[in-house]
């Protein structure tokens, strides 16, 4: 095959990338005193931030897939937001004392669970059928988005300020506060779901054709529907778990990743948007932290300088 | 040999088949016609499992459709729709090799390979194979999707209106190129077409569709008839010959 030269290169040039943005992270002006102390802060928000990039990478493109559309996202469609409407739910539920006391793995796994099982529910029915009509979806998907984003603020309004500051530290993204306790846990979980989304690529190639096409080559279409939205639902609550809702980036890493890897190969396409998204997020937070001094926010960073790059490829023709 | 026993289908209650018993001959071009909203789409849509049943059965070569596992028919059946959207971009070659999925599920072999060289060969698509899909007419494109299907080697082909944007040309080598891998393959080819003179030129059997039910069947001098083409399509029909077949002039 002429065409794996050239993507295993781009995959190798990205990881060297990854290793260098990494590297100036972590080392870059190490203070003599307390090395140990920084250096395991930093590794601890490196880990946070490549597995965020990843997770949040890989989900935008199997939805796109699944929803046989560039423009849609996980988070347009709302997951985010419905995992956020979740903790508040749960918050007004249990009272903040016993939600802060909860242990964090067996809530994180639950949490995990069951945005999967809503995410099969509200999107398998709507895509089941192999998005027939893209125009309802993107509005459905809109108005549910927006659906769960005002019930979250609703029911924000409705707390106590006590309780209202427990929910809001759930949900303002930051990648300062990364819980060292739900670390290992979310690796592990976006790991094994990006092997099996990775495993599962040339079905999704398949899946990429249409409902037409696909089912007549003998793909069980709604089994692997419903179980790439159950990946995306898995990395969603990932990556909104570790450092709140971030999947706004999503849009531009695809449209990145599509232009650059020049097939239409999941095996390609999810490694290759994995590691450009890691990338982006390691090297914006780094400008965040050490050039801007904790100035703006890193969604400006990252949504400014991903935009510039994103109209270079646009004007070159790369990104259709 | 397909064989269709008491399907009915309804869309939000209406009907679209009622009760249609019929079979498909093996070994044979059949040619599926009928005006618009016949239901002949959504025949071949069932029979393609994109529908599911709602009541009836249907048998290829002797396999129920609704208790064989999809990838063993899709070993036996290749099926090109109307509607095909694909979203990723596609190179022609790319698309031409996913008729090959079905035999080797991701792992292609150097069989599989000279089957996808040899299918673009026969559509004339060698010298456009590294075009994009975006980047080609759309007849080009049709011939890429036809090519697909060739390209998964089963003994049933179903065509959802294959001629959609051929040019005279093409549309001719194609029924000529179907009804020669019938007669040399012993292939079992069914088409949709609208154009009724394809079906008179190559056709060796015609199924004729009106409102959900089964009007006509038969060989094409005993089908296409004036008086029944004059019913079917509720419309004056004349038919004339030309080499022994049929010649329906109903453009004048």
């Amino acid at each position: 095959m002429s065409q794996i030269a050239p993507t295993t290169r781009l995959i190798a040039l990205l990881a060297l990338l990854l290793a260098v943005v990494s590297a100036l992270w972590v080392w870059q002006g190490l203070p003599d005193n307390g090395r140990a102390f920084i250096l395991n802060l930093r590794l601890t928000k490196l880990v946070g931030l490549i597995t965020v990039g990843a997770a949040v990478a890989v989900s935008t493109v199997l939805f796109q897939t699944v929803a046989a559309n560039r423009v849609l996202t996980p988070s347009i469609m709302g997951f985010d937001a419905l995992y956020m409407l979740m903790q508040t739910v749960l918050v007004i539920v249990l009272g903040t004392t016993a939600y802060v006391t909860l242990p964090a793995s067996g809530k994180f796994l639950t949490e995990v669970g069951v945005l999967c099982a809503l995410a099969i529910l509200l999107f398998g029915t709507l895509l089941g059928k192999g998005a027939r009509d893209i125009g309802r979806t993107i509005l459905t998907g809109v108005i549910l988005g927006i659906l769960f984003r005002s019930a979250d603020s609703f029911l924000g309004q409705l707390l106590d300020p006590d309780t209202f500051a427990t929910v809001q530290s759930t949900q303002i993204a930051s990648f300062n506060t990364i819980d060292a306790d739900l670390l290992p846990w979310a690796v592990g979980i976006s790991l094994a779901a990006i092997a099996l989304a990775i495993r599962l690529g040339p079905q999704l190639d398949v899946l990429a054709l249409g409902r037409n096409t696909a089912v007549p080559l003998g793909l069980r279409h709604s089994a692997l529907v419903i179980g790439a939205l159950a990946l995306v639902g898995v990395l969603v609550s990932v990556s909104t778990a570790l450092v709140g809702p971030v999947t706004f980036f999503g849009l531009i890493v695809a449209g990145l990743t599509h232009g650059l890897a020049g097939t239409a190969r999941h095996r390609i396409l999810l490694p290759v948007a994995a590691l450009i998204a890691a990338t982006i997020l390691v090297a914006g937070q780094f400008l965040f932290e050490r050039a801007l001094g904790l100035g703006g926010t890193l969604a400006v960073v990252i949504e400014f300088a991903g935009g510039l790059f994103f109209i270079h490829l646009l004007l070159k023709g790369r990104v259709r | 040999m397909i064989q269709i026993r008491n399907v009915d289908f309804q869309i939000h209650g209406n009907p679209i088949l009622h009760d249609i018993s019929t079979s498909i001959p093996k070994g044979q071009l059949t040619a599926l016609i009928g005006p618009n909203g016949a239901g002949k789409s959504t025949l071949l849509k069932l029979i393609a499992r994109l529908e599911k049943l709602q009541s009836g059965s249907v048998r290829i070569d002797g396999l129920d459709l609704s208790a064989t596992p999809t990838e063993k028919l899709a070993l036996v059946m290749a099926v090109l729709s109307q509607h095909t959207h694909v979203s990723s971009r596609l190179r022609l070659c790319e698309l031409v090799g996913f008729g090959r999925w079905p035999h080797h599920h991701g792992r292609p072999s150097a069989h599989d390979r000279a089957e996808i060289t040899r299918a673009l060969e026969l559509f004339d698509l060698t010298a456009l194979a590294d075009r994009f899909l975006d980047e080609v007419s759309g007849g080009q494109a049709q011939r890429a999707f036809l090519a697909m299907t060739f390209a998964q080697a089963t003994d049933w082909l179903l065509l959802d209106e294959p001629l959609n944007n051929l040019d005279m040309a093409h549309a001719r080598a194609l029924m000529r190129h179907l009804a020669g891998l019938v007669r040399d393959q012993g292939k079992s080819i069914t088409v949709v077409v609208h154009e009724i003179n394809y079906a008179a030129a190559w056709a060796d059997h015609v199924i004729a569709m009106k409102d959900g039910r089964i009007l006509a069947e038969g060989p094409p001098a005993d089908v296409l008839t004036e008086p029944l083409l004059s019913r079917l399509y509720d419309v004056p029909v004349a038919v004339g010959t030309h080499q022994g077949r049929p010649l329906i002039l109903h453009h004048v």
